[in-house]
């Protein structure tokens, strides 16, 4: 893991790149996280994969996560990997609602790191979040014809409560 | 011959969901000519439980058994997933004991699904008996999750802080007789497959991929390590007793099927070697941390000290809180790298519970190691890729 | 062993007479009716479907209960089938969601009559722990279940306890399809028109008469 002052190196260079991408950084449990304007977050992840020194170049993870009552309220988080120093970094595009009509977007990240087809497509499918050039950003685990993004804390979770006949028919 | 080739047309067959050699309810469509495979589709989906939006409407105690119910070949690894992350987050230290317990289940869990993995894609590849001979071995493991758990699946036996309860008396015995015979075991299976002709020609040189592009493709696990690349989170990150063991990591060579039987035969014995290590090393004292805030306290107190039933009862109704935070924590499954994600917003409950499958992940390279092949290999690779439908589709 | 084939040979051959032939019918043979014959033979002689949803299947027929230690070919089962048209019984081993529901009823319509269900496991039973968007709560919504083996997942022996049960079943009343059963007619597929189109006048008049016996009932 890079430590607090390390992100904040990285910080600092991504800056010189890209003005304004980063937002805040966040050094929680052991674990750095940069968050960004969704806007840059092709520049980013390609500057964490490729600029020497950096080498984050596996994807372990992609998803979202619905933050409901704070501002921006989605966020798609990138767990980056460098697989040869053992490090972890967390990319943290944070998105604002764009009301009840349209969707969220932001761009696709499939030419970097193909990993994230599916994982782009499941954020898609449960979150409503749109990937920019993703090549094929269909629902993956819902029937086709799902409407409803379920996973957003404003989903309700559905099921049904259960009835106990118990007592009314008496079994022994 | 031209003409031959030019009457030739691409047909689209749909396998499954219901079909014997998915391995559960996946969905292909494949474009094929003749019989080589051109193109293919996985759909998936069709065991889609919405686990990960149930766990947002429960306490984080009452989520292990869900996030358990998602692959459930491996379900010791699932909840150590999830309840390493809630530990690292309410920064809490488990005891030496649990830690080691908890190997030694995970590697017993381990060798449970690769049985299970070695058993059906043996079926699928024809080799019938190979069933037959890896649930013995599988009911045995059974026999001891029941022993020390009470269930045979879905046993519920990590708690955060620990396990739920020690290890009986009698269970030290009988673990040890299954380590002195799981390598002669696996010996068996070797012999009847290792040198069995239908068998090598139908695995060697096929569904080869590239490292480079498995790793693009965030392919982890035996799949990896198969094409050669040495990665394993056991050795590369530090948790539970993992550190102290002395264990090795099988690699293959070209990264075909064979290779990916191979690797994966050679992970059980190498995970009997670190149950017969953290049995031999098993700490004594405490199996659960003894934090009243996030722990329940032992029966036996409850009926003379005030303080435990308020605590139990504190705990069993609404549960303890989280401060807010995010965390990513990230373990070795069988099949790869299992992470889960837990977003706390300070409640009893966690607001989003998040986990990367392998199988999820690995099944994209299923496209890579099929196209091109004849379609009895795809069912071939299919196998060997061994995804787990419920992990899958979460 | 060697006597009583002798005997059996007399027997038929036309050798034993009198006290002697009555004494062996009465030994030997068991008069039923052929109904019930036919029960006792179909309930022994079960094709189940090899189909797995979820965990439950890695505990059910599919996986743990014919492999030695449950060894569900002590009562006839063992013979799995991969199509349903072969099939004579499904089990529904693990959680239906609803991508896989409409899956499952198709399949189900594939199969001959008579055919029977096992639902095993809490999931498929009522949803289980599952209250949620995603898992249809009980598969009993849109097919007849004959079985319902509790448990999460149920342990082999469990299923083979259901199975038992549903051998019983069996022979208690042979002959009849599920909709008899269940007084379901008019239940057919065809008869709904559905997405395929109008039904024809023969299937609609089919519906109507059926609708006729149920109001009727
Ligand atoms: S009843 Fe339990 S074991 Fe069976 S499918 Fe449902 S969750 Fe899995």
């Amino acid at each position: 893991m890079p430590d607090a002052p390390g992100l904040e190196l990285i910080r600092g260079e991504i800056e010189q790149d890209h003005p304004g991408a980063v937002l805040d950084t966040g050094f929680e449990h052991g674990c750095a996280s940069l968050a960004i304007d969704p806007a840059h977050v092709l520049g980013v992840l390609g500057w964490l994969r490729d600029a020497p020194g950096q080498g984050y170049r596996f994807l372990s993870s992609l998803h979202a996560a619905d933050y409901l009552p704070a501002e921006p309220r989605f966020a798609v988080h990138y767990e980056l990997l460098n697989r040869d120093r053992v490090e972890r970094i967390r990319v943290k595009a944070l998105l604002a609602d764009p009301g009840e009509d349209s969707l969220p977007e932001i761009d696709s990240c499939v030419e970097l790191f193909p990993t994230a087809e599916f994982q782009e497509r499941e954020a898609y499918d449960f979150f409503g979040i749109v990937f920019n050039g993703h090549p094929d950003l269909t629902r993956i685990l819902l029937p086709e014809d799902y409407v409803g993004w379920p996973q957003r804390r404003d989903f309700p979770v559905g099921g049904e409560p259960v009835t106990f006949t118990y007592n009314e028919r008496n079994y022994g | 011959m031209a003409e031959l080739a030019e009457r030739t047309e691409v047909m689209t067959v749909n396998i499954g969901p219901h079909h014997p050699a998915t391995h559960g309810v996946l969905r292909l469509v494949v474009d094929l000519e003749g019989e080589v495979v051109k193109d293919l589709r996985p759909i998936i989906g069709y065991v889609h439980t919405g686990i990960e939006k149930s766990c947002e409407d429960k306490s984080y105690w009452k989520v292990i058994p869900f996030v358990e119910r998602m692959d459930y070949v491996s379900y010791f690894f699932q909840m150590e997933a999830f309840c390493g992350a809630v530990e690292r987050m309410i920064e809490l230290e488990i005891p030496p004991r649990a830690k080691y317990l908890r190997t030694i289940f995970l590697e017993l869990n381990r060798i449970h699904s690769h049985l299970v993995w070695l058993g059906t894609t043996a079926l699928d590849l024809g080799a019938i008996s190979m069933l037959w001979y890896c649930f013995r071995e599988r009911e045995r493991i059974l026999d001891l999750f029941e022993m020390a758990t009470g269930q045979r699946m879905h046993t519920r036996y990590f708690q955060v802080g620990g396990v739920i309860e020690d290890i009986p008396l009698g269970f030290e015995a009988k673990l040890r007789e299954f380590i002195a015979d799981m390598p002669v075991r696996v010996g068996q299976y070797q012999a009847l497959l290792d040198r069995n002709e239908v068998f090598l020609s139908r695995t060697k040189g096929t569904g080869i991929v590239s490292r480079e592009r498995l790793l693009e493709l965030g392919v982890t696990g035996p799949l990896l390590r198969a094409a050669g690349e040495p990665w394993d989170l056991r050795k590369a990150f530090d948790y539970l007793a993992y550190p102290e063991m002395d264990f090795k990591i099988p690699v293959g060579t070209v990264g075909d099927n064979y290779d990916r039987y191979r690797v994966r035969v050679a992970e059980m014995v190498e995970s009997t070697r670190i149950v017969e290590q953290a049995l031999d090393a098993l700490p004594e004292g405490p199996f659960i941390a003894d934090d009243r805030k996030y722990v329940l306290p032992p029966r036996s107190e409850l009926s003379t000290s005030m303080e435990s039933l308020i605590h139990h009862f504190k705990l069993v109704t609404e549960g303890y809180r989280v401060g807010p935070g995010e965390l990513y924590y990230a373990i070795e499954s069988p099949r790869g790298e299992l992470g889960c994600f837990v977003l706390a917003d300070g409640s009893a409950k966690p607001a989003r519970v998040h986990f990367r499958d392998p199988s999820f992940v690995n099944l994209q390279a299923f496209r890579d190691m099929s196209v091109g092949s004849y379609i009895a290999d795809m069912i071939c690779s299919l196998g060997m890729l061994d995804p787990i439908l419920g992990g899958v589709d979460r | 062993m060697r006597s009583r084939q002798l005997r059996a040979r007399d027997m038929l051959r036309g050798d034993l007479e009198g006290e002697e032939l009555e004494r062996y019918v009465e030994e030997r043979v068991v008069m039923t009716n052929f109904d019930k014959m036919l029960g006792w033979a179909r309930s022994n002689s079960i094709f189940p479907l090899t189909f797995g949803l979820a965990c439950c299947a890695i505990e059910g027929i599919p996986m743990a209960a014919v492999t030695a230690r449950y060894d569900i070919a002590r009562f006839g089962a063992e013979a799995g089938r991969a199509s349903p048209r072969q099939a004579d019984l499904i089990i529904l081993s693990g959680r239906v969601s609803i991508k896989m529901a409409p899956i499952i009823r198709r399949l189900y319509d594939q199969m001959l009559e008579p055919k029977w269900a096992i639902s095993m496991g809490a999931c498929s039973s009522s949803g289980g722990m599952f209250s949620n968007y995603a898992v249809v709560q009980g598969a009993e919504k849109f097919m007849p279940i004959d079985v319902h083996v509790p448990g999460c997942p149920p342990r082999p022996e469990a299923v083979l306890y259901g199975f038992t049960k549903l051998q019983r079943k069996i022979q208690g009343n042979p002959d009849q399809g599920w909709r008899a059963r269940y007084g379901a007619h008019g239940t057919e597929e065809w008869a709904r028109g559905g997405p395929r189109g109008e039904p024809s006048a023969e299937a609609a008049k089919a519906y109507l008469a059926a609708r006729e016996l149920i109001v009727s009932a």
